[in-house]
């Protein structure tokens, strides 16, 4: 790092809750491992609050005009992201946080280290710009090959979509290639982030409850020594101090 | 008076995908707090380059297609922080880097930023931003061939605001509770702006023009030292006589 002095993203943050959040290229299938650990964690009677990535309203203007006209650049996309994280940290991941609730994020800052670096951004201004995100008390990463995404992605629509294929970059004209081209870079750039970052990896190629399995072993670990809130034992059970 | 040599065109990492090439234009910036006369400055200098036979590009701050009506909105819903703030700017300036800017050096334009990264610089301080995150965050920029500042003081800047558009809740640091009159805000929040701006014009050495004078005068020194600039810009061809003609100066991507 040139200037900054510190990347909160190597330290652990203060909130008494815990920030889980889960990566992969498109079609690895971590919304679904997600929302089972969703269900999973609200049936033990933890507060819980979901925030997936680009949600806010935002920038939503911005970015569909941007993507319908074809205006944005990788730096802009990048920025409108930024604007997008940056909101949801306000209003929807550090509240909870401080409330002593579980956050759960589809997608992080490990996104924009592989999809706008993959769109030519420098990886080291991208991690500037995202420095104030605190660091999560477990990063879940799918790692799946290109073509098992793909299949899974093919199998549920008909068409992919255009910046989720990279046709943006124009690596090349048939959508199915270029999502193949551009998703590769994206996967060797998670491979290099998983060491840097901490990312635990789980193998997202074997079938949906092993996968389940795995995270719920892994989100059970981390939950060892923490406290829920007081006021925290939802779902009509009453909770007994323990995770 | 030469045009200062520069070594680098990016204030930071810049753009890597984009390869700039030769940008024979001029960029120029006018910086100055809220109110102290840009717009009015910029009107009247528009005309004079033209006359002198330069192609004239403006561009302003949050004036991006992409981002103008999500910046307003947003701050008519006051649901910013400094981050987001910060961020909607950044995006708005990339934006105008990458489709203004840019294209208009490349074609030899004079380029007349009404505001530059610097107010980002200004106001994050003030607001309480990491400064090192602000800089970095800015990092795509260009940096420009001149700097011109309008310097003023608060006592001087406060009957110009008045009658002129009057005091709006943004200029005045309403958002920063800093009280509840806006006229004391107003004070406050300008006072704390201008140390800003005065700091960084020490550091990025801007050319300081001093802006309470008349709109006359101001226009005149303006002029001088764009004058003397652009000279030093083109008079360069002549000392460093390149084979293949090169322009003036030649800005290269990475």
């Amino acid at each position: 790092m040139s200037r900054l002095q510190r990347l909160l993203l190597h330290e652990p943050h203060r909130y008494p809750g815990r920030l889980i959040t889960v990566e992969g290229i498109d079609g690895s299938g971590k919304s679904t491992q997600l929302l089972l650990l969703q269900r999973w964690l609200l049936s033990r009677g933890y507060r819980v609050h979901f925030t997936e990535w680009n949600s806010s309203r935002l920038v939503r203007r911005s970015m569909k005009r941007g993507k319908k006209k074809d205006l944005l650049t990788p730096t802009t996309f990048s920025l409108l992201h930024a604007v997008d994280f940056a909101d949801r940290l306000t209003y929807q991941i550090v509240p909870p946080l401080k409330a002593g609730m579980i956050v759960l994020a589809d997608r992080y800052v490990y996104t924009a280290f592989g999809r706008d670096v993959a769109r030519g951004v420098h990886p080291e201004w991208v991690r500037a710009v995202y420095s104030f995100a605190p660091r999560p008390d477990l990063a879940l990463y799918f790692r799946v090959p290109i073509d098992i995404s793909l299949e899974r992605l093919l199998a549920g629509r008909t068409k992919l979509k255009y910046h989720e294929a990279g046709m943006d970059v124009g690596l090349s004209a048939n959508p199915v290639e270029s999502f193949r081209l551009f998703q590769s870079r994206v996967l060797e750039i998670y491979d290099q982030l998983t060491t840097q970052f901490d990312l635990r990896v789980v193998d997202a190629t074997g079938d949906i409850p092993a996968q389940q399995k795995v995270v719920r072993r892994m989100v059970q670990e981390m939950l060892r020594g923490y406290r829920r809130p007081a006021a925290a034992a939802g779902n009509g059970r009453m909770g007994n101090g323990r995770a | 008076m030469a045009a200062p040599k520069k070594n680098r065109v990016w204030y930071g990492h810049g753009l890597p995908y984009l390869k700039v090439g030769a940008l024979p234009g001029h960029l120029i910036v006018i910086e100055g707090t809220d109110g102290v006369g840009r717009s009015t400055q910029i009107e009247l200098l528009r005309p004079w380059l033209e006359l002198e036979g330069y192609a004239v590009s403006n561009t302003g701050w949050t004036r991006s297609p992409l981002l103008t009506d999500t910046i307003n909105e947003a701050k008519a819903g006051h649901e910013l922080t400094v981050l987001t703030f910060s961020l909607l700017y950044a995006a708005d300036f990339a934006d105008r880097i990458e489709h203004q800017i840019v294209p208009a050096l490349r074609a030899g334009f004079i380029v007349i930023a009404d505001r530059y990264m610097y107010t980002a610089f200004a106001r994050n301080m003030v607001m309480g931003a990491d400064p090192a995150w602000t800089r970095e965050l800015f990092g795509f920029a260009l940096v420009p061939d001149l700097v011109l500042y309008l310097e003023i003081d608060v006592e001087h800047l406060v009957p110009r605001v008045l009658e002129g558009k009057g005091m709006d809740y943004w200029e005045s640091g309403m958002h920063l509770a800093l009280g509840t009159d806006i006229f004391d805000s107003f004070q406050r929040y300008q006072r704390r702006l201008i140390e800003e701006y005065n700091a960084l014009a020490r550091e990025f050495g801007f050319v300081t023009v001093d802006a309470r004078q008349p709109v006359e005068s101001i226009q005149e020194e303006l002029r001088q030292h764009i004058a003397s600039y652009l000279q030093g810009a083109t008079r360069r061809p002549l000392e460093t006589p390149a084979p293949d003609a090169a322009p003036a100066r030649v800005r290269r991507g990475r």
